[in-house]
């Protein structure tokens, strides 16, 4: 487990946040903190509302009732380009890279918003254009050593196998600088050795960077392993808090993965 | 055993009998394969960034010819009427972007193409109310004098075209491999949600690309214009796009200029070698015959991926 006193304050705050989908309440007024440079994971069965919380958070889907409130602004919603501007980068279930575009390429769009030019100066292959396409190149490169993907900086990822999607998927967030890191279930699908070099990432990331990491992971090993901290979903709402030692003796949340009271 | 001769024997003794006429032959086909590429070019740019197929292509070559036709009669400059159609064109994409996609963000593939067919018919009307409908002359300056080279007849006008469509695709893939905002819009096509998480602009991206396809249909509009008038049959030159786009791929850039020419060269060879034995004017339908063959063996297009379904 990382050190405990690395932690600071508050720096997210998901305030009794709803979102409904038809007749599913994917959320029921969930709230919970999350502390600058902490870990923290988000647990639940199946269809239990992890990656709508996600979505809440960066903007994908809008919260009906409830507010989020990141660096101290309180927000009812957020829009998605906002999210990413104010130091939130994610990845996703279901990987979504630019499958016909390079690691190097997909990684360089992580950098999109830290481009000081604007739009138009970046349609030029001259002059300061040029210049700063480099500066953001450096930066990529180091995240790409950092993940140890030197060998297949030049393939398209959509030919890369799926551990490795995942890794270059991470390498894009990275590359945006987060404050705060969102992973859905970084380690899905992944052999042995694959988690081992994840979980090491996301600790070193942690470690060196200072990253608030909020994930999801399925993996309850992995979860004791990593986490400062573990909230657990189910049906939508929120059952337990607390550290991973508090949440694995739960009694509510044993039932809810026994599958006991519904 | 007369028809065999007549379909697979005589045109190519032709062929052969005179290979001078055959590479001007050749030669003339590309330069007009040159043309179908621009306009495939145009969709292709919109389907692949935005994923709808942009039934209004036509329309707005034709009204960028119209405007420019209309701006040079009004008297003005060929250089400022050309900077101010860009503008036009630009100024259309913006409002394509704000009025029709923004509004239909996340609606299926065919209630955009149904918008596009409004938009289609909306730029075909504005074009007309604001220019009239008779067939207008487009000159903007460029020669066009045949002249022989090594005993083959070749246009100056023509020779520009291919100079002018070259350095466009030239650019345009510099502008989509090597620039920041080339990769945002190749990211874009690739995946709309990652792409809005790395905080891309989407409808920034929007307006680019429909700008950009506005000034190769201005291009297309141009070449096209100055060789048969400017006139509202330009807009059919749309249908001749997909042939086109069903040999080169929706999606493929090096697709739609390859497509292009091989339709131009085909079309040329089949008219000239073939015509007789059909009784003439094959030029119209051999494109939509060989996208058709085409489409039994290579449904993907010469340069799109082999789509394997997920079960
Ligand atoms: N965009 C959407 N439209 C409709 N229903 C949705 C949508 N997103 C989520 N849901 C529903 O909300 C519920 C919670 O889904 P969510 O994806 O958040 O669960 P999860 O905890 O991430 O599950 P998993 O472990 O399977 O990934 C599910 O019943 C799901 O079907
Ligand atoms: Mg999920």
């Amino acid at each position: 487990m990382s050190p405990r006193n690395k932690i600071g304050d508050v720096l997210l705050a998901v305030d009794g946040v709803s979102i409904s989908f038809g007749g599913v309440r994917a959320l029921d007024k969930v709230s919970f903190d999350v502390r600058a440079h902490e870990i923290l994971a988000i647990i639940g069965p199946n269809g239990a509302g992890k990656s709508s919380m996600l979505n809440c958070i960066n903007g994908f889907y809008h919260p009906q009732e409830g507010s989020i409130t990141f660096k101290g602004q309180r927000r009812r919603q957020m829009q998605t380009h906002e999210a990413a501007l104010q130091g939130i980068a994610r990845t996703f279930q279901n990987i979504a890279l630019f499958k016909g575009m390079s690691t190097l390429d997909n990684i360089m769009t992580g950098r999109n918003l830290k481009m000081k030019r604007n739009f138009l100066w970046q349609a030029l292959y001259f002059g300061p254009a040029l210049r700063e396409e480099l500066e953001h190149r450096a930066v990529v490169e180091n995240v790409i050593d950092f993940l140890e993907i030197e060998s297949i900086r030049k393939t398209p990822v959509g030919r890369l196998p799926y551990g490795l999607q995942k890794r270059v998927e991470l390498g894009r967030a990275l590359a945006a600088e987060p404050d705060l890191l969102l992973l859905d279930e970084p380690m899905a699908g992944m052999n042995y050795e694959e988690k081992e070099d994840m979980v090491r990432f996301i600790l070193d990331v942690n470690d060196e960077f200072g990253t608030t990491i909020v994930l999801i992971e399925h993996d309850m090993s992995v979860v004791m392993d990593i986490s400062d901290r573990v909230v657990v979903l189910d049906y939508g709402r929120k059952i337990a808090e607390g550290t991973p030692d508090q949440v694995r003796v739960n009694q509510d949340v044993i039932d809810a993965y026994l599958g006991v009271g519904h | 055993m007369d028809l065999w001769n007549v379909l697979f024997v005589a045109p190519f003794a032709d062929m052969i009998g005179s290979p001078r006429f055959l590479l001007e032959v050749i030669i003339g086909g590309l330069l007009t394969g040159v043309m179908y590429s621009l306009v495939a070019l145009g969709f292709v740019l919109i389907f692949k960034a935005s994923g709808v197929f942009n039934f209004a292509q036509g329309a707005m070559v034709l009204f960028a010819a119209l405007t420019l036709v209309g701006l040079l009669e009004h008297g003005v400059q060929v250089l400022f009427a050309l900077a101010a159609t860009g503008i036009i064109m630009v100024l259309l994409a913006i409002a394509i972007e704000r009025l029709i996609l923004s509004p239909l963000v996340n609606q299926e593939g065919i209630i955009l193409f149904m918008a596009t067919i409004g938009l289609d018919f909306v730029l075909r009307g504005a074009g007309q109310i604001a220019w009239g409908s008779n067939v207008k002359p487009l000159d903007v300056g460029i020669p066009d004098k045949p002249f022989e080279v090594a005993g083959i007849l070749l246009n100056s006008f023509d020779l520009f075209a291919a100079a002018i469509a070259a350095v466009l695709v030239t650019v345009l893939a510099v502008f989509f491999q090597k620039t920041g905002v080339g990769r945002a819009l190749r990211a874009v096509a690739d995946d709309h949600q990652a792409a809005l998480s790395v905080g891309i602009p989407l409808r920034t991206i929007w307006a680019i690309v429909w700008s950009v396809a506005g000034i190769v249909g201005l291009v297309a509009g141009i070449m096209w214009g100055a060789k048969s008038g400017v006139q509202f049959s330009l807009s059919l030159i749309a249908l001749k796009a997909l042939p086109v786009l069903i040999l080169g791929g929706f999606t493929s850039v090096p697709g739609a200029i390859i497509g292009g020419l091989i339709i131009g060269v085909g079309e040329k060879i089949a008219e000239i070698y073939w015509a007789p034995p059909f009784g003439g004017a094959i030029e119209n339908w051999f494109a939509y015959m060989l996208a058709l063959v085409f489409l039994l063996f290579r449904p993907q297009g010469l340069f799109g991926e082999r789509i394997i379904e997920r079960v």
